[in-house]
């Protein structure tokens, strides 16, 4: 059969543009289309990011000076939605998912070529289709959550485009999700078992899990908002007798695994990037598949703990309570099997075990955060400030961003087989990670003395912090520049880096770099041990 | 000796190798399951609304039992012809697999037709109220579902003609996922018809 398939791929394949034009064509090969997403949502994440930016600037004075209040929504919504949907979610699963899960199962190609074609094709038109939408009567207003009612009042015709783009791309989403599981579950190398495949595939296999269990009541709960703005429907609306709080239970019915969605594939590059870089096993490997599933149970049943302030019954504020503490304990375990990974092993000091380093720094501190807000009194006071944004932000920026930096850095060569520049890496990650923690780290305070979220204005006494905090954003502004700088420059000049320069056990780094068209020359190597650092010997270069 | 089970250790591995169909069946189940969670949001949504939102005073929401009843009987009966279509295109007789599938079609067509003339004849309209709301989007979003499925039925049934036909005993992996789809809808279907019309 993988014969037969790749004899029909290869036809294909002859027939799709060659070099540098590929990246712009309905590409089958899933090396192509994983740089597709990433280079797409990196692109997305400059506009986020710019987006950002104006947001701390409009905040570095108290009064809603910088840009008029409705634009001042606008930006936050569509920041939000770009972040999430178009520049995390997308990059952490669609790019190094389809660059690497088909090179850990050992399979040729992902088990649905043209369907993740598809996905990936979804995602350009529906992002810029957002960002267009602010130039048709302003863009959604409502924030990243479009609660209604508010979202049933404010401009239409923004909110519609709003709704469609992240209809598309839960489609993609799913379709992806749909990909990752038949391919990791059903493409596997003949002998390859699956206790034995990399880390990254289990967190692949537990977000798409989420993605296909959770997505789908997005996209049902999006229509039915829709309908009620187009149609005059009241399923969300009080006035007619709607429940606007059905509308809230089903979007964090999403949206609180989204976040998993998120972090989970980090989680799986961190446990792939550790070991190579400290030359060690990765510790507890059964632990961390459990403790994955753990999550993904569990991820699902916590989501009314952003709804404490909702008129959520006692009982209900228990269970979810008890929940969300529950999910520190799998997320403990990962972190100290982290910890316990770099443990007395040889620490190679490189831009890309920085990042992960500061992966874990930044999501302990997020993760703390986490379970403080998960206790409802304490949540009652902090909920809808700064707080809750700073630890957000800890978890997606000093969680996910982090590991995606990382992780750029240690595949760089295996895509272009050039060496990143280490002094412009590391100086990137040290403005990032001042710059980041100068940015958020204030926000905790400004949350609990009661600055609220996503309002323009606020009270004079907060205004130094809030410099501080822009003077942080600036400097994560500027960060993208020597990334920028570094990868352009090491694409053409770069070192060479040879097939494997990681000296790296994990079988993408078992073919040439950058890899050929059907991933191996001769058959896919078996791999039973990815993490053997210190059992095999490995010959030094 | 080792030799000889290696050898047929490889034949096993490459035969596994060659079970086509398993991984794209698989896939069209891993959708269903996520096509199905759209419909377990509804359900929650319609059983939420039930259990916490009163029926404003004066309003409106009455379901007639018989055409439900009739349309469960018609797609209940769909699923056992389509079911005989495929047990016919094992066998390799296509004329008869086309012929059960045209008549599981015209089920579903007499489905749509039955579902529009109880749209038309109820008291009342999309936006009269809650419930009236979310009976149109529920039975909507299935007639949806069943709509497509029609349609797909027709399609596949003109790749089962006996001559020329692409769909036959050894390609039969797109009429078996038609079939599969089309048992889901009638499942989603039958709790449906619980959940709005018997509760």
């Amino acid at each position: 059969m993988t014969i037969l398939i790749n004899s029909k791929n290869q036809q294909k394949e002859s027939l799709q543009p060659k070099g540098f034009l590929r990246y712009f064509s309905f590409s089958l090969d899933h090396k192509v289309i994983g740089i597709q997403y990433l280079v797409c949502g990196f692109l997305f994440y400059l506009v986020g990011g710019s987006l950002a930016s104006a947001i701390r600037i409009e905040l570095a004075s108290p009064m809603s000076d910088f840009m008029p209040r409705d634009v001042y929504n606008q930006v936050l919504t569509l920041h939000g939605t770009i972040m999430i949907f178009l520049w995390i979610v997308p990059v952490v699963n669609g790019a190094f998912g389809n660059y690497l899960i088909p090179f850990y199962v050992g399979a040729r190609d992902m088990a649905f070529p043209r369907l993740n074609a598809v996905a990936f094709w979804l995602i350009p038109p529906s992002g810029l289709m957002l960002i267009a939408s602010y130039f048709v009567d302003g863009a959604a207003q409502a924030g990243w959550t479009a609660y209604p009612p508010l979202s049933i009042t404010t401009p239409q015709s923004g909110q519609i485009i709003w709704i469609l783009s992240v209809l598309l791309l839960g489609g993609s989403s799913i379709f992806g999700g749909i990909n990752f599981i038949a391919t990791i579950l059903k493409l596997r190398r003949p002998g390859l078992k699956l206790m034995q495949l990399p880390m990254y595939c289990w967190a692949m296999l537990g977000t798409s899990i989420l993605v296909v269990l959770s997505t789908p009541v997005l996209a049902g709960t999006l229509i039915l908002l829709s309908f009620d703005i187009v149609a005059h429907t009241g399923f969300f609306n009080p006035v007619l007798g709607g429940n606007v709080v059905v509308y809230q239970h089903l979007f964090w019915f999403y949206s609180h695994p989204a976040v998993y969605i998120m972090v989970l594939p980090a989680f799986g590059l961190v446990s792939e990037i550790l070991p190579i870089h400290c030359r060690k096993p990765l510790f507890g490997y059964t632990t961390m598949v459990f403790s994955i599933m753990g999550i993904v149970v569990l991820g699902l049943v916590v989501w009314a703990h952003h709804m404490f302030t909702s008129g959520t019954p006692p009982w209900m504020r228990l269970f979810f309570t008890i929940a969300t503490a529950f999910i520190a304990v799998p997320t403990g375990i990962k972190f100290f099997n982290w910890v316990a990974t770099m443990w007395g092993g040889k620490i190679s000091i490189n831009s890309a075990i920085l990042f992960s380093c500061g992966f874990i720094l930044n999501f302990v501190f997020g993760g703390i955060t986490g379970v403080a807000l998960a206790q409802v009194p304490f949540d009652i006071h902090v909920h809808d400030t700064y707080f809750v944004v700073a630890h957000f932000h800890y978890i997606v920026y000093g969680g996910s961003v982090f590991v995606i930096f990382s992780s750029i850095y240690h595949w760089f060569p295996k895509v272009t087989g050039k060496l990143l520049n280490e002094k412009l890496g590391i100086f990137h990650f040290a403005i990032t990670f001042i710059g980041f923690n100068l940015c958020f780290a204030p926000q905790h305070w400004l949350g609990l003395n009661g600055m609220p979220r996503r309002v323009a204005e606020y009270d004079p006494q907060f205004q130094l912090i809030n410099q501080v905090s822009s003077i942080g954003a600036l400097l994560m502004a500027v960060s993208t520049i020597p990334f920028l700088i570094n990868i352009f420059i090491s694409v053409k000049n770069g070192k060479k880096a040879g097939d494997n320069p990681w000296n790296a056990l994990t079988p993408e780094w078992l073919t040439s770099s950058p890899p050929p068209v059907e991933n191996w020359k001769g058959e896919a190597p078996l791999v039973k041990e990815p993490y053997g650092y210190g059992k095999t010997i490995i010959s030094e270069k | 000796m080792t030799s000889i089970k290696n050898s047929s250790e490889i034949e096993k591995s490459s035969q596994i190798e060659e079970h086509h169909e398993d991984f794209r069946m698989f896939g069209l189940i891993t959708f269903l399951i996520a096509d199905g969670m759209t419909f377990a949001g509804f359900f929650a949504a319609y059983l939420t609304y039930k259990a916490v939102n009163p029926l404003p005073e004066g309003a409106i929401y009455e379901l007639e039992l018989p055409i439900p009843t009739l349309n469960t009987i018609l797609l209940l009966v769909s699923s056992a012809t389509f079911h005989k279509s495929g047990k016919a295109l094992l066998n390799k007789k296509n004329a008869d697999s086309q012929k059960w599938l045209l008549i599981t079609a015209s089920l579903g067509i007499a489905f749509l037709i039955c579902q529009l003339f109880e749209y038309f004849n109820l008291p009342f309209s999309l936006t009269d109220n809650l419930f009236a709301s979310t009976f149109y989007a529920l039975t909507g979003f299935h007639g949806l579902h069943v709509t497509l499925g029609t349609l797909m039925i027709l399609i596949i049934s003109w790749q089962t003609r006996p001559n020329g036909g692409i769909v036959s005993f050894k390609n039969s992996f797109p009429l078996e996922a038609v079939e599969l789809y089309w048992h889901f809808v009638d499942g989603i279907w039958v709790i449906l018809f619980i959940i709005l019309y018997l509760l």
